[in-house]
């Protein structure tokens, strides 16, 4: 895969095969994490969750989708036309474009470039616009204080999520994604930054605005908050969007952690199969941790929310930055 | 140089596909789907209510306090990238010079935690 | 190369259109979208020169956080197109002349330029070969132990902003009620809660 790529990337047509050949899984697994998420808190409230549409109800993101596809795109009076409709549209071109340098097994990746760590760094950073624009364009109070709420929210938990990558950088000794996956040969980040990983996986939560974090949404009080004024399509790509960033930074974490397209351990029943199993099988894990979190924890009170990003995961992992550090240093353990 | 331009090649076109596809998506959604434009229907949620102000309005300064802290932090945070992976090869003045740095900076943390600036009453 | 020329041209007229739409927008917002795109397609340029690690953190201090700021800032000013142009035509004279004091300071600025002796050293001991080592670590090599005075300044300045920021839009509110968690944790079912055994009809 590697020779086979190294030596055709000059032709547009292999990139743009592979741009596809990430595009169309993804969105397949965005429509199926739906599906789960509702199968999975309906096992976990004893409900059968969806179970009319198709056999065991498997047919029912398809329906869905058509049925958002085929509705009327309401656009508010009030609402500014063009940035009401640029806003899904960034959340979703975002949400895909992040995808170009994830490697998912050795070599599988679209873009290797040497800041790939930054690259997504910056593309999460431009994140909070689609819910910004969304919210004043609509013109609408609900939208305006969601939208509001939702930025202050994912700026706090960004400086918290770029100190703890900070940690992980000091073991790795690179910004290639890649290559921090392989720095973890042997020993995988989680074990020696477990508080990190913790930290982390907490800090992506309120990044994608996911319970109990989701007080951008807070539907008992404001009535789904920045999207409140969307329909149809428009309404489809937000929701598309935030599922890809949970798979998206569900991948980081496991990139970051968890040995990437590593097996558990590198001994022969664990390394036949592909590296793509595993790390598909890590993002799946780290996925059901998420829609567990929503059917377990109530929502966080705002002033909690807060204080936990500023006073808590800030300091936090600063200390962690220098301990690691320290530690590295001490023990002349620094990569070159 | 061209190898690394060609890297970034397959992220610009990704970028252009993306950009084509949320446009086809909510272009042949606005095409197909049937529209019955209704004053009610158009105007914007309020639990019923008429709208009785323009939305934008003005908010907490709080939010402010928080963008421009996260400016700081984000900084800082920019300045401990290139220091994360050459700490190897930079030695100990490396290694304390940035000590230096993140010291400065947490005595205005602690300034701001005394403050109470850090707080969401 | 024709590609990285198309690339050029397309982020380079983006970058000039959009900032000449910054400037004639009537709607701040807008003007601040429109800055966003600019600062985007100055990050594409940053690419296309081969300086990686300034593109990155181009979209990520700017696009990702002063202009989240600036938003913010345009958002709740709550700006009228109509108040702001009234008086537009007494305020004229005064606008040219600040508008000729910062064109002639620009003239004598210009006029005294002059490439200074060492300049043609630097320029000498250019960045090394992209292929061999990441722009990242060619900078963390000089940046804290090289430069240290002036990345100790830059430090320093953060510090002086950010008490600055603390200083000036910070107001304690009276009277608002706050979660103590160590007073809630240390609460203890004894010392909250009694039981008394009430006498049928007897009251408390």
């Amino acid at each position: 895969m590697v020779d086979f790529l190294a030596t055709y990337l000059g032709t547009p047509v292999l990139i743009v095969l592979h741009i596809f050949a990430i595009i169309m899984p993804l969105l397949g697994s965005v429509a199926y994490l739906t599906y789960a998420e509702r199968k999975v808190i309906g096992a976990m409230q004893m409900r059968r969750g969806p179970n009319v549409v198709g056999p065991f109800g498997l047919f029912q993101p398809i329906a869905d989708g058509l049925k958002l596809f085929l509705k009327e795109t309401i656009i508010p009076t009030g609402a500014s036309p063009v940035v009401f409709l640029a806003a899904p549209m960034l959340t979703f071109i975002l949400a895909l474009v992040a995808w170009a340098v994830i490697p998912v097994n050795d070599g599988w990746v679209l873009a290797d470039i040497n800041v790939g760590v930054l690259y997504l760094f910056a593309i999460s950073s431009m994140g909070v616009y689609g819910i910004i624009m969304a919210g004043w364009a609509s013109n609408s109070k609900y939208a305006f204080l969601g939208a509001m709420r939702s930025a202050a929210q994912m700026v706090s938990y960004e400086v918290a999520m770029g100190l703890i990558i900070i940690s992980v950088l000091l073991s790795a000794g690179t910004l290639n994604m890649s290559a921090i996956v392989e720095a973890q040969q042997g020993l995988w980040y989680a074990i020696p930054h477990l508080p990190m990983f913790v930290m982390f996986f907490i800090s992506i939560l309120a990044e994608t605005n996911r319970h109990p974090f989701d007080l951008p949404e807070a539907e008992a009080e404001l009535v789904s908050g920045y999207n409140v004024e969307y329909s149809a399509m428009p309404f489809a790509l937000f929701f598309l969007g935030e599922y890809a960033n949970m798979i998206l930074m569900s991948g980081l974490a496991t990139i970051l952690f968890l040995g990437g397209w590593l097996p558990p351990v590198d001994i022969a029943p664990f390394n036949w199969l592909p590296g793509i199993f595993w790390f598909s099988l890590k993002v799946m894990a780290l996925l059901f941790v998420f829609i567990w979190c929503r059917a377990a924890f109530p929502r966080f009170r705002y002033d909690q929310l807060m204080r936990l990003g500023w006073k808590v995961f800030l300091p936090g992992s600063l200390i962690w930055v220098v301990l690691t550090a320290s530690v590295l240093t001490l023990t002349g353990n620094l990569p070159e | 140089m061209t190898d690394y331009l060609l890297g970034y090649l397959p992220i610009l076109i990704f970028l252009l596909i993306a950009v084509a596809m949320a446009l086809a998506a909510v272009g042949g959604s606005y095409v197909l789907a049937r529209h019955r434009p209704d004053p009610e229907k158009d105007s914007a949620y309020e639990c019923g209510f008429e709208a009785f102000d323009d939305a934008r309005t003005r908010f907490d300064v709080r939010y402010y306090l928080v963008a421009i802290l996260f400016i700081i932090f984000d900084l800082e945070v920019a300045f401990l990238f290139p220091w994360a992976v050459s700490l190897g090869d930079i030695g100990l003045v490396g290694f304390w010079s940035m000590m230096v740095f993140l010291l400065v900076l947490t005595v205005g943390f602690i300034y701001e935690w005394r403050k109470g600036a850090l707080e969401w009453e | 190369m024709i590609v990285q020329a198309l690339a050029f041209y397309l982020f380079a007229t983006v970058a000039v259109l959009s900032a000449g739409m910054v400037i004639t927008q009537r709607n701040s917002v807008h003007a601040v979208l429109w800055l966003i795109l600019a600062f985007f397609n100055g990050a594409g340029l940053f690419v296309l020169t081969g300086a990686e690690f300034v593109a990155m953190l181009l979209v990520i201090v700017y696009v990702g956080a002063v202009a989240v700021l600036f938003l913010f800032v345009v958002m709740m000013l709550d700006l009228n197109v109509a108040t702001l142009r009234e008086g537009f035509v007494e305020h004229v004279p005064m606008v040219v002349a600040v508008g000729f004091v910062l064109l002639a300071e620009l003239l004598v600025l210009v006029g005294g330029w002059a490439v200074a002796p060492e300049a043609q050293g630097v320029r000498q001991a250019p960045t090394p070969d992209l292929a061999e080592t990441p722009n990242t670590e060619a900078l963390g090599a000089i940046l804290y132990t090289d430069f240290l005075y002036l990345f100790q300044a830059a430090g320093l300045i953060l510090l002086v902003a950010m008490v600055g920021a603390i200083v000036l839009t910070h107001r304690r509110r009276e009277g608002v009620r706050k979660q103590r968690i160590p007073e809630q944790i240390a609460r203890r079912k004894e010392d909250e809660l009694t039981l008394v055994d009430v006498p049928p009809r007897g009251g408390v």
